[in-house]
């Protein structure tokens, strides 16, 4: 299957796009214009690309502290291994969950093999909303904790590039 | 940042449509105009609101190796250990959490090798044990903005 770009039109495009979209009426025309194509191959390819999973959206990065959201929370779980599918599915789905990812259990120091990053603009508001959440689920009864982040001290998210430093918001 | 700002970034949370004029379609769904929107997004990213618009590539498929990782970092050392951390290109996030394992941080790597290097490196250079946590599963990612 192909888009009709060549491979270092394609390159090309990517490039540009690590910089975000054009913020333009048309911003598919505008690309096509920057590596000499038209428009509908570069909705082609980058529907390919998103079909294939290459990228899940075109959508945004918060700067959640900007927005006034200070309380960014972690919130790790002990999950049996024959549930964990179905629960990281239900609580990635949750509102106010932002990220959800199974991480490997480090025993004796870390038991913890589910990961969920909650943002809100008050400490107390994040607990009540956790506790609600784990009580909704049925999971109040199993291992948790929640790690609060009380200091930023490097953040570069934003590139999503190949071969450079850069990663996706909280890894 | 008032409500069309808030029901902007809801909506483009789940997505800018693939077609020729998705500020259009856009537009209808809000009831409001596509240059209305772009000037809002415009302002959004240039206030520092949003760091970022456009396609959100998964970069474990461009290649490249992660990982999260945390080390339980002495009080009296926390600021010393930081600093070292900071110096590493490799370490894209760095935050601090309540917890015995107070230092949480993603690396980013080209390779495999390098990220197992990278964290040998880190042991070495701060004399601290390590957690080393890699993604195994990544589950449906919402990112609804409460209202």
């Amino acid at each position: 299957m192909t888009s009709g770009l060549s491979p270092k039109q394609a390159l090309a495009l990517r490039r540009h796009l690590e910089g975000g979209l054009p913020l333009v009426a048309r911003p598919y025309q505008e690309l096509a214009e920057r590596i000499n194509t038209d428009e509908n191959r570069v909705l082609e390819q980058m529907r390919q690309w998103s079909e294939q999973g290459l990228f899940r959206r075109i959508g945004l990065v918060l700067h959640h502290r900007a927005l006034g959201f200070t309380a960014n929370a972690m919130l790790v779980l002990d999950i049996p291994d024959a549930l964990i599918d179905e629960v990281g599915q239900r609580l990635g789905r949750a509102p106010g969950i932002n990220l959800c990812y199974q991480r490997p259990r480090r025993l004796p120091q870390w038991r913890y093999n589910l990961f969920c990053m909650v943002h809100g603009r008050q400490r107390e508001q994040v607990e009540a909303q956790i506790q609600a959440l784990l009580e909704e689920h049925l999971l109040s009864d199993l291992p948790h904790q929640l790690l609060f982040s009380t200091q930023v001290f490097k953040q570069c998210g934003g590139r999503f590039a190949p071969s450079r430093t850069g990663a996706p918001t909280h890894g | 940042m008032d409500d069309l700002d808030r029901r902007l970034i809801n909506r483009l949370q789940l997505g800018l449509p693939l077609v020729r004029h998705p500020w259009r379609e856009l537009a209808a769904e809000l009831e409001t105009s596509s240059t209305e929107l772009l000037g809002r997004l415009h302002t959004l990213l240039n206030d520092g609101m949003l760091t970022r618009f456009g396609p959100m590539f998964d970069i474990e498929r461009l290649g490249g190796a992660f990982t999260l990782a945390a080390l339980a970092v002495p009080e009296e050392r926390f600021e010393e250990v930081a600093e070292q951390l900071h110096g590493l290109p490799e370490v894209a996030h760095n935050y601090r959490r309540e917890h015995a394992w107070n230092m949480w941080f993603v690396l980013a790597c080209a390779t495999e090798q390098d990220l197992t290097e990278t964290l040998h490196h880190i042991e070495t250079l701060t004399g601290l044990p390590l957690l080393n946590l890699p993604k195994e599963e990544t589950y449906h990612v919402g990112l609804y903005f409460p209202a």
